[in-house]
Parts: structure tokens; C-alpha cells; sequence
């Protein structure tokens, strides 16, 4: 599902990068560690995170977008990477578990993963 | 290709592929004034067990084997199929991932569902066409893989002669915040992938120094990263004159960490980077003085199949 149609659906406001991306699955998490071992390249990714490193481990994941979610903004050294980096950057005023209700709604699905498992 | 790569492939796949990729265009439909009494040869001649129903071009129902059945049980009297299709047809739009289509088709137990643009009939999908795309996309997919695999995978090494070929990187840790963090990770995989190692490979490399690197921003402020890649494995020894670990052991479980409250609080510190890097490596092995520093060394097989996970 492309990036722009789910912004559209689900009011997310864009903070950086485009909305091009085909979004193939979708992960939360605040727990880098986390993201590191179990996103999916391609997923979005919901988090409050704010900070820049988000951005290094979504580019390193190849993650489609972050979305931040129950109204964070981004700080600006993280919009700054995302711009070098070419990370797409969303907000939504919906807190996560909302979120992605409402995306797997919209027929976006994660992945069924092995808890603790690589 | 192993299955749970091709069960992940066609996981993506359904979202990726449109209902118009797959969906038969070529349609034999009946117009309303259609008698009943022509349906069976219809149905029986070209092996299909339903046909929509058109006016003009605009879908107006859908009449099937069970309608058929119905009409016969009261009776078969002759009558036009207007009169004993189904008029509430669910539909798919070309432009609907098949992901919709495989729901439906599951959620209301139909063999088949009209792909409608706006009013006007443009084509129909049934399981097997959904499976029948399916299957063409993955070839189509496997064979580029395979492509690019050919062109890209391992080339360099087998190019190079020698008799003993080792490529060295080596990066500094330094000065770096934690949310700067991740940058040497970022830079490696880079390389990596130009030096045409395998996804998986890459992938699992990228992670273990990802945790080593922030485990130096976190804990040893400074250190430095050497990766040495030679046709069988690679090795990466990650560096710091930092604080020291203590217990080794105590430190391999997972969930624990000695990290501050504010670390914890960015979504570090979690307990789970030297687990993760252990599951990425064949070894992972961890010499530290307390107050002298740590030294990983991780070392990961270039043949994916060799991982252990």
C-alpha cells in the first residue's frame, strides 16, 4: 500500500521524504534492540521515538516511513538525517495502538515473528 | 529458495499485485432477458459455475450454479436469468490489492467476484486466477533474483587471485551521541552490499554492529570497529577502553543491562544488544577488564545457509 494513499486515509501529516513508498507490512516498537532484530524491510514503523537514531535504524532496516505517533514531533537533527537519508517521516495525533488498528483495517499486516528469535 | 522465503514473498506479493493483474477479461456474460433454460450448456461448455449478468455494460447481477439448482428444485420453469440471479453482488475494483480479493472471497465463501470500474464490468477473479497469478509473479520474480544474483553475488572474491584474499574496513567510534548513533553500521552494510554479499548476510552483520556500536556510544564514549571479510567468513572486532563488563555471563542474558534510566528512556539499554548479536554470529566472543575496556569479536559465515539463528 502506497505511503501517500494511508497518509490520505489516515490524516498523517508528513514531516519529510515522500510519499512514494509502498508500505508491504507494519511494525510498533520504542525499543530499538527491538526494531533492529524484528522489523521487515519495507514495514512501517510506529514509535514515539523522536530522536535521530531512528532514522539510522530505519535506513538500515530499509523500513518504508516512521510514523510518530499520539502527536510527537520529530526533533530537528532527526529531520535533518532523514532528509540526507531519505526516510520518509509522518505524524499522527493517534496514539499507537489506535494507529495501527487502523492501518491493519486499511489491509495493512504485519508479520508473524518468533518472540525473541532472529 | 527455502519455503518460509517463498511464503514471505507471497505475503508481499498480495499486497504488491493488483486485482487487474491477475483478474480474466475475456467474460462470457448474459444479458437479463437471457432465458434460464440456456444457462446449463452455457455454464457446462465453457466448465465456469457462475456468469454476470450485463446490461449494456453496467454489472447488474450474477446467476450460478446454485441459482441454476434453486430454480430447478422450484420447478424450471422457463424465465429470463434477471429473474433468479443474485442482484447483491459484492465487486472489486482493478485497482484493489489482491490481498482484498483473497478476503472477500474467503469472508463470503464465493468462487468468484465481478471486477467492476465504477458500473462497467471489466473482468472477474476466482481463486484460481488469484493462484494462477500468483505463481507467474513468482517465476517472474525468481528468475530476477537469480539474475541479479549471478551478476552481483560473491563476484568479487571470485575474481581476485591469490592465495590468500582478505578485504579489511576499519571505522572509528568517536564523539558520537546515541541518537548519532548506528552510523557505522549504516556505512558497512553500504559497503557490503557493493561487495555483493548475500541479503541475508549483510542483514545480520548490519545488526550485530549496530549493537556493538551504540553498546561503545553507551558504555565507552570511544572505540573502533575492524571488519575483515575473506571468502569464508566475516570478522568483526569492535573495540572500547571503556567501563568493563564484569560478569560476561550476566551480561549475554537477555534483559539485562546496567544502563541509566535516560538511555532506557530513548528505547536503548534494553538488555537485548549482545543477545541480538549472538544470534546474528556463528561465535561471538567477549574479553573485558573492568576499567580497561571490551573487545567482541563477532565472526559471521558468507554462506547464509551456514547461520545458525
Amino acid at each position: 500500500m502506497r505511503l501517500s494513499q494511508i497518509a490520505k486515509a489516515l490524516d498523517l501529516e508528513p514531516r519529510c521524504g515522500d510519499l512514494e513508498a509502498e508500505a508491504s507490512g507494519g511494525y510498533v516498537s520504542d525499543l530499538m534492540s527491538d526494531v533492529i532484530a524484528h522489523a521487515e524491510a519495507g514495514d512501517l514503523w510506529l514509535t514515539v521515538q523522536i530522536h535521530a537514531n531512528i532514522v539510522a535504524v530505519a535506513a538500515m532496516k530499509e523500513l518504508s516511513g516512521i510514523v510518530l505517533t499520539g502527536g510527537r514531533e520529530p526533533e530537528a537533527e532527526t529531520l535533518r538525517k532523514a532528509e540526507a537519508k531519505k526516510i520518509t517521516v509522518l505524524a499522527s495525533k493517534l496514539p499507537a495502538f489506535e494507529l495501527a488498528g487502523r492501518l491493519y483495517q486499511l489491509g495493512l499486516r504485519g508479520r508473524e515473528r518468533h518472540a525473541g528469535g532472529i | 529458495m527455502d519455503s518460509p522465503r517463498h511464503v514471505g514473498k507471497i505475503r508481499e506479493l498480495v499486497y504488491e499485485l493488483k486485482v487487474e493483474a491477475v483478474m480474466t477479461r475475456k467474460l462470457i456474460t448474459l444479458a437479463p432477458e437471457a432465458p434460464m433454460s440456456g444457462l446449463r450448456s452455457i455454464l457446462k461448455s465453457n466448465r465456469i459455475s457462475g456468469v454476470p449478468v450485463v446490461s449494456g455494460q453496467t454489472l447488474v447481477g450474477l446467476v450460478s450454479v446454485e441459482d441454476f439448482i434453486n430454480w430447478l428444485a422450484q420447478g424450471g420453469r422457463d424465465c429470463p436469468v434477471g429473474e433468479r440471479m443474485s442482484r447483491e453482488v459484492r465487486t472489486l475494483s482493478p485497482g484493489e490489492p489482491l490481498v482484498h480479493a483473497i478476503g472477500k472471497l474467503e469472508q463470503y465463501g464465493y468462487g468468484r467476484l465481478p471486477v467492476v470500474d465504477g458500473e462497467r464490468l471489466v473482468g472477474l477473479v476466482t481463486k484460481g486466477d488469484i493462484i494462477e497469478g500468483l505463481l507467474q509473479e513468482m517465476q517472474v520474480n525468481s528468475r530476477e533474483e537469480e539474475e541479479l544474483h549471478r551478476y552481483r553475488a560473491s563476484h568479487f572474491f571470485e575474481d581476485m587471485i591469490a592465495d590468500r584474499l582478505t578485504v579489511n574496513f576499519q571505522y572509528q567510534v568517536r564523539g558520537k551521541t546515541i541518537e548519532q548513533g548506528g552510523e557505522v553500521a549504516s556505512d558497512l552494510k553500504r559497503s557490503f552490499k557493493r561487495l555483493g554479499l548475500h541479503p541475508e548476510v549483510v542483514r545480520r552483520a548490519a545488526i550485530a554492529t549496530y549493537e556493538a556500536e551504540m553498546n561503545v556510544i553507551i558504555y565507552a564514549r570511544e572505540g573502533t570497529v575492524d571488519v575483515s571479510v575473506d571468502p569464508e567468513t566475516i570478522h568483526i572486532i569492535v573495540r572500547d577502553q571503556g567501563q568493563g563488563i564484569p560478569d560476561i555471563q550476566q551480561a549475554l542474558q537477555p534483559g539485562f543491562s546496567t544502563a541509566p534510566d535516560w538511555v532506557r528512556e530513548l528505547g536503548f539499554g534494553a538488555g537485548m544488544g549482545l543477545p541480538n548479536i549472538r544470534s546474528c554470529a556463528r561465535s561471538l566472543d567477549i574479553t573485558s577488564e573492568p576499567g580497561q575496556g571490551t573487545t567482541l569479536r563477532i565472526s559471521i559465515p558468507l554462506e547464509p545457509e551456514r547461520v545458525c539463528a
